[in-house]
């Protein structure tokens, strides 16, 4: 077990590195306007230095002046002695902003899956038991219509209703105009009711894969030869189902669900910008279309570290929970 | 048979999270079709016999015999809710490239309308304060102006200043004459305003002298220099049966210096304003009518005078009518048209994508399963490598950089094409790896060998055909999921561009807070074809997924 972990991880480290590659490859040869524009501003200054001098020392300093591959190689260098460099978008430290949003997104996203899991796990079993019924067809549209709804038509539906027309909610952003003046218990409320909507709309975007996943999965282990045995010793159908059922679909449910763990942690790009909501989703979006080269790789590799420990982590979980595999 | 005996659909599409790391779930994909795809490969015809009496019972027409398409398509039809899908999808062609031939209008045809605006045209002032004339050869300065005032206020009809002495003679109602003690007349003081009907004719002061003191004792003629006038009711002073002048309590000035006001309009105005009215229509002598507000503005106790002027503007935000039946957009473009051609474009990218997608797909995907060892571990290798590119910051990126340089909107669509086609191919690689993988180990595939037959025709001719109902299905769901991934980019502006219609672009009005409230037609209907367009290529590809299945029973 040991071994296999450690041959992911070399293996997952590899790839990391050349996923990075044609990341670095794609952001240089992006048009640097961000530079161009500072060292642009600094020589109009009296008694300054010229647009090609500045342009030189502002490459050097972003590491931009050196090939393709050795950029590359002292990117990598940094990123792994934890140099993330200053945004260039929000002139501070890289880390210091990802701090900043982290968590909300983290918070975000961890209440999402926790109602998705609570919506999508017993609606996929029902539709499973009752195959073909009305329950299922209803379940299952509602599934698919979930996974067809774009988020930002969605989100748009939901502000007409609920911010508009009930003025329930706010439109946008994480905190209301008086905010400063509230207790801490007050802020709290605040920024819980300011999340109302994001959550609802990500939930609601992303239930139907997990509804149609558990079903499917229902279904395959409904089929299996050892529930007909349960059934024909006489079982009742309660106990085939939540018994000797589930248990056996959980196995790909925890792979899944386990996988998309890191994923909590990449933050909803579209729902926090549809909502302004300041989390990295937010923070990150903002900087890749204005161009800021420090998040940005830094988010991006971020994200490539999620998605490969997410593999591991359900590659893993796949062996844990399913006696049936050995893993050489 | 138990409702579990009912077969099962071993596999799911992976979950189209977009905020969540792309490729934790496809791994495990890819690996139940692997299972699925003996049952598929021995899909064969399945004679059905429907005991036809006529026939013998060694007769070939006695059993009637369906090929595997036919199969297919007979499952296929009877399920209700993909039908309902391919109604849907039919119909969403139709509107998109039909109805853009049909339609009356262009794509990027403006309309105008006529826009009704209040221009500030006069201003309009009751006159409270004296004003003065000098007569002929005299001065009548400021300082005896505000003396006279104040002579007036205390209601004396004399006054000294500087130890001189003037006296102040009542002509009519506030209307005064100015002379010094022996009887010089220096000039007069009146509130009635006296202007002249001819442009740049100015009145002799002897015969504005004349027109007061007739108009403020309520004469209505007097003779000024052996020539006679006449005053009417409105005001107006006439010699020789000609127009000379106009007086009145009101001095209307014009806001533009250009302008000419004729006494017709003005006595309009003024009556109006006796009235208490607040509008009045006038026509002036090009024929040409407007109408007028009136407004009093408490603050500089005055009114204006406001004309209303037609001007061409775009007819932007117009609400449904006979002639646009959802209304118009932001550029006063018909938005029936707009989702028509959008239709288009969201139809057209959702093809061309998953047709880049799966013709890379099917060639790594072909190689790799066919060569196995070291070239199914390069591709597959590249493939991992891929799956763990965060592909919409990617896209987002380059989406933004592409606004940098300016690119055409035209070879912008092209682009987002490449990129979307070039990172959505190794999803399809896998699939059709591990199809490939087993199937490659059967009779059949050892038979082409046996014959001679050379390795590109055997993947093409004898392995592909026999994915090809995997391919069907991960393509119709694919171009959902591709056109939802383009209406988003566009509608983040970083997708298709104006004067391209998209049903992204068309919906990015709504991050206008005001259009989201107030003009539903803008967002809801484009949204609404969005959706059902996905929901249909998604039921029609699990249907069809249900069709191919050989052990699909219903």
């Amino acid at each position: 077990m040991h071994k296999y972990i450690l041959k992911r991880l070399i293996y997952a480290v590899i790839i990391f590195f050349f996923v990075m590659l044609i990341i670095y490859a794609l952001m240089r040869c992006l048009p640097t306007s961000y530079i161009e524009t500072v060292a642009r501003a600094k020589s109009q200054q009296p008694g300054s230095k010229s647009y090609e001098e500045w342009m030189a020392q502002l490459s050097a300093m972003y590491n931009m002046d050196k090939g393709i591959l050795p950029g590359y190689i002292g990117w990598l260098g940094d990123f792994f002695r934890g140099n993330f460099g200053d945004s260039w978008f929000y002139t501070v430290p890289v880390i210091q902003r990802f701090h900043e949003t982290i968590w909300l997104s983290f918070w975000m996203g961890l209440i999402t899956m926790f109602f998705e899991l609570i919506i999508a796990i017993p609606l996929g079993i029902v539709a499973a038991t009752r195959q073909y019924s009305r329950a299922d067809y209803v379940i299952s549209i509602v599934a698919l219509a979930g996974i067809s709804l774009p988020t930002f038509f969605f989100a748009s539906l939901l502000k007409l209703v609920f911010s508009v027309k009930l003025g329930w909610f706010d439109l946008f952003g994480l905190v209301g105009r008086n905010y400063e003046q509230l207790t801490a218990w007050g802020k709290f409320m605040d920024k819980a009711d300011h999340l109302v909507l994001p959550i609802v709309t990500l939930v609601v975007i992303s239930v139907g894969s997990l509804m149609r996943y558990t079903r499917t999965n229902m279904l395959e282990v409904l089929n299996a030869d050892y529930i007909r045995t349960a059934r024909a010793k006489g079982l009742n159908e309660r106990k085939v189902i939540y018994h000797h059922a589930f248990r056996n679909t959980l196995i790909p449910l925890v792979t899944i669900v386990g996988g998309s763990l890191p994923g909590l942690f990449s933050g909803a790009l579209i729902t926090e910008t549809l909502y302004s909501i300041p989390g990295i989703g937010y923070a990150s979006y903002h900087a890749m279309v204005s161009g800021d080269i420090p998040f940005s790789m830094f988010y991006l590799a971020f994200l490539a570290i999620l998605t490969l420990l997410g593999n591991l982590i359900s590659d893993i979980l796949y062996a844990v929970v399913d006696p049936r595999v050995r893993i050489a | 048979m138990s409702d579990s005996m009912k077969n099962v659909k071993p596999n799911d599409r992976p979950p189209m999270r977009m905020q969540n790391v792309p490729g934790t779930v496809s791994r495990r994909h890819a690996e139940k079709i692997t299972k699925e795809s003996v049952k598929n490969s021995s899909a064969s015809s399945t004679p059905q016999g429907d005991g036809e009496q006529q026939y013998s019972l060694n007769d070939d027409r006695r059993v009637k015999v369906l090929s595997p398409g036919a199969m297919v398509a007979k499952r296929f039809f009877r399920n209700r809710i993909a039908v309902a899908g391919l109604v849907i999808l039919a119909f969403m062609f139709l509107f998109s490239f039909l109805g853009g031939i049909l339609t009356p209008y262009k794509e990027d045809q403006q309309f105008y309308r006529t826009d009704y605006q209040n221009k500030e045209y006069a201003g309009v002032v009751r006159n409270v304060d004296f004003r003065f004339a000098s007569a002929e050869g005299q001065k009548l300065d400021t300082v005896i102006q505000a003396q006279v005032v104040l002579a007036t206020q205390k209601g004396s009809d004399s006054f000294s200043y500087r130890g001189t002495e003037y006296q102040l003679i009542q002509e009519g109602e506030d209307f005064y004459r100015v002379a010094t003690a022996d009887g010089t007349t220096l000039g007069i003081a009146y509130k009635d305003v006296v202007s002249s009907s001819v442009e740049g004719q100015t009145l002799p002061y002897e015969v504005q002298y004349g027109i007061l003191k007739a108009y403020t004792n309520g004469e209505d003629s007097f003779e000024v220099g052996g020539k006679s006038y006449t005053i009417d009711e409105d005001g107006g002073i006439f010699a020789d049966g000609a127009e000379l002048a106009f007086i009145s309590r009101y001095v209307v000035q014009p806001i533009l210096p250009d302008i000419f006001l004729s006494r017709a309009f003005k006595e309009e105005l003024v009556a109006t304003l006796e009235d208490g009215g607040e509008e009045f229509m006038f026509t002036d002598p090009n024929g040409e009518a407007h109408e007028y507000t009136i407004r009093y503005r408490a603050d500089v106790k005055n009114w204006s005078v406001l004309q209303e002027t037609a001007t061409r503007v775009y007819d932007t935000y117009a609400s449904p009518s006979r002639t646009h039946w959802l209304g118009t957009d932001r550029n006063g473009m018909d938005m029936l048209t707009r989702l028509m051609y959008g239709g288009r474009v969201s139809l057209v990218i959702g093809f061309i994508v998953e047709i880049i997608s799966t013709v890379l797909g099917i060639i790594m995907g072909g190689l790799a399963g066919y060569f196995g060892k070291w070239v199914d571990n390069l591709i597959m290798r590249i493939v991992d490598i891929f799956y763990c590119i965060p592909s919409m910051p990617i896209i987002i990126i380059l989406g933004a950089a592409m606004d940098a340089m300016s690119v055409d909107p035209q070879i912008r669509m092209i682009y987002l094409m490449l990129i979307l086609g070039f990172l959505g191919w190794p999803g399809m690689a896998r699939l059709i790896r591990g199809q490939i993988l087993s199937l490659r180990e059967q009779e059949f595939m050892t038979a082409t060998e046996a014959c001679g037959i050379s390795v590109s025709r055997r993947i093409f001719k004898h392995l592909i055909p026999n994915v090809i109902p995997q391919i069907i299905v991960s393509v119709s769901m694919g171009i959902g999921g591709t056109i939802i991934t383009e209406s988003t980019l566009s509608f983040l502006g970083l997708g298709v561009k104006f004067p391209f219609a998209s049903w992204g672009n068309i919906i990015n009005d709504v991050n206008n807070t005001f259009v989201l409230t107030t003009y539903w037609f803008i967002w809801i209907p484009a949204g609404t074809l969005l959706l059902l367009t996905v929901l249909a290529f998604n039921l029609v590809g699990d249907g069809l997924r249900d069709a191919f299945d050989p052990k699909m029973k219903r």
